[in-house]
């Protein structure tokens, strides 16, 4: 999934009410917990549908049972889900993390020039390299593979660390500007250029040892935009040397798949995403946001 | 020359990137646009210059309309997908705005869903829209009969004239938490003066809302629409996942890649770049827009 919105990342805390909330009392505030409950009861019923029919065995696997809890509970389809799906899970961490790590460095030094280090026409050159993470990829696609093939690129996740790479630059180009626009004050590389310090030394001793909220927030994002890609896992690479959403589709996409399976495989792809998210919820939340409220 | 040792560094560093965008975003872009007007129909490779022919031909002479039907789905489902991801977005940041116990799990709850790919949650929409009625009722048409709502009992998107509709019905599910996470950041970043003043002139909540918080967020009404408008135009993965590639549910991302299968390369390159220039109508003014507004600031 890639979502974004540009101009300047608020602050993660914005989300936070600014003071404590003034919980009241009385009729309307019964709705309103009422409507907040079942809103977060629809939100999980898919989740749960997942998790009890990943338990299931045989006949208690059917459309009319669905919302039954499992009559006996077997890890049979994790297993044979896990069985299917681990080849492509390795690979789909040799996938995102190297493409996590290598964007967020391109990422924060295009963000540290523009916004700290500017030239002449940043801004509109800014514009130009953010159009990138808009286009629909299937507009570059056919010459992509057609470059693969000519070069004689094997397909699979060599080929796909670099163009997640590449269309990548937008976004951490765009996190990093609006991060460093917001928290590094231009007198300190003003300061710093008094001194004599040159961009790579302003970069490397003032600006990185700062970076590390920027950091946190590029690789959660590139990492889940990665784990969760199928569009250029798809035009790239196949089953047997594509990341798990392939995998997943293969296992999940026959004719007549095996439900609890694709249930159980669904979560074991989801897993890795998901635990970053919980853990690092105020983070993805940050990357997700890349702006959209003006600083 | 002390000018460009004063920013030749930096324009130095930014290079790569400039280069390898350039190449694989605009110059793959005129590759694209280059096959789409050309008559490369096979693998054999093109013989010559087609003009706008392939581009005519989706319009005109495709079978059975195919082309026009892959865009009156993804007008479907988009009008579907914004109307809903928006109005619970909203709802659900003015439901916390208002103030609710346990808020941060609640915000968890409604945002989890972008955590996972569309691929994997797919698997469970094809199932909970299973089509199956009455006493064979599973999924969302058990609980519609639990409920005592037979009547919206659905066949969902096998539904040959509105099952698109359906179709946004996960796409809501997963995106209407980032609208709301949007939006409460939106009300939190508005000042509390201002509502200190409404509620010092009298004002009742309902007007304080109406009048002083609402159009406050118009801007970010404007941004969650332009995001959840262009990756709508985009949606590729979530079909894929819950139907498959099928006529019923073929947007143009998908006739795409239906269309490279067959190795036909120029029609598949035209209806890549006709997305483009959708995708263009709507998120360039708004890149202009964005940047003046910078400038403006």
């Amino acid at each position: 999934m890639t979502t974004t919105s540009i101009a300047a990342p608020p602050p993660v805390e914005t989300l936070a009410p600014k003071s404590k909330p003034r919980p009241r009392s009385g009729p309307g505030s019964i709705f309103k917990y009422l409507l907040a409950l079942i809103f977060l009861i629809i939100v999980l019923m898919p989740l749960y549908v997942l998790i009890v029919t990943s338990f299931k065995s045989g006949a208690d696997i059917g459309v009319t049972s669905q919302w039954n809890l499992p009559e006996t509970w077997t890890t049979a389809s994790w297993e044979k889900a896990w069985n299917v799906l681990r080849p492509s899970f390795i690979r789909t961490f040799e996938l995102a993390v190297p493409v996590a790590i290598i964007s967020s460095l391109i990422g924060a030094a295009n963000g540290f020039v523009l916004s700290r280090w500017r030239f002449p026409g940043a801004d509109f050159v800014f514009t130009l390299i953010l159009f990138g993470m808009f286009i629909p990829y299937q507009a570059v696609m056919i010459p992509l593979r057609e470059i693969v093939t000519t070069l004689g690129i094997p397909p699979g996740i060599t080929t796909l660390v670099f163009v997640h790479c590449v269309y990548g630059i937008p976004i951490c180009t765009l996190i990093f500007r609006n991060y460093y626009a917001t928290t590094v004050p231009e007198e300190l590389i003003e300061a710093a250029r008094v001194d004599g310090a040159g961009l790579l030394r302003t970069f490397s001793r003032i600006i990185l040892p700062i970076s590390i909220p920027g950091f946190v927030v590029t690789i959660i994002w590139q990492f889940t935009s990665a784990w969760n890609d199928y569009l250029f896992a798809i035009f790239l690479s196949n089953t047997r040397n594509g990341p798990i959403t392939i995998a997943l589709n293969a296992l999940a996409g026959a004719q007549s798949p095996d439900y609890a399976a694709s249930m159980a495989g669904a979560l074991i792809t989801s897993l890795p995403t998901l635990l970053v998210y919980v853990l690092l919820g105020r983070w993805f939340i940050g990357g997700l946001m890349a702006g959209s409220v003006k600083s | 020359m002390r000018k460009l040792r004063h920013w030749g560094p930096g324009l130095l560093l930014l290079s790569p990137s400039l280069i390898l965008l350039a190449i694989f975003v605009y110059g793959l872009i005129a590759w694209t646009t280059k096959v789409s007007v050309s008559d490369e129909h096979n693998a054999l490779g093109s013989k010559g210059f087609a003009g706008l022919d392939n581009y005519t031909k989706l319009f005109t002479e495709d079978i059975n309309d195919r082309f026009t039907h892959s865009l009156k789905n993804l007008a479907v489902f988009t009008v579907v997908f914004l109307v809903g991801a928006m109005f619970f977005g909203l709802l659900w940041a003015f439901i916390l705005e208002r103030g609710v116990k346990a808020e941060g799990f609640f915000r968890t709850v409604y945002l989890f869903p972008m955590a996972v790919s569309f691929v994997a949650s797919g698997v469970v929409w094809r199932w909970l829209m299973n089509p199956n009625k009455g006493e064979n009722a599973g999924g969302l048409n058990a609980v519609l009969g639990g409920l005592g709502l037979d009547f919206a009992q659905s066949t969902w998107w096998t539904n040959p004239s509105w099952g698109m509709a359906s179709m946004a019905i996960p796409a809501i599910w997963q995106l209407s938490g980032y609208v709301m996470a949007l939006f409460l950041a939106g009300f939190r970043g508005i000042p509390a003066e201002l509502r200190e003043a409404a509620a010092m002139d009298g004002a009742s909540t309902y007007r304080l809302y109406r009048n002083v918080i609402f159009p406050q967020l118009t801007p970010v009404a404007l941004s969650a629409l332009i995001i959840l408008g262009h990756m709508s135009m985009k949606m590729f993965d979530l079909i894929m996942s819950v139907s498959g590639p099928q006529w019923l549910t073929e947007v143009p991302a998908i006739y795409v890649w239906q269309t490279l299968l067959t190795s036909d390369y120029a029609k598949a390159a035209a209806i890549s770049i006709i997305l483009l220039l959708l995708v263009a109508v709507v998120i360039v003014p708004y890149l202009v827009y964005t940047n003046r507004q910078e400038k403006n600031a």
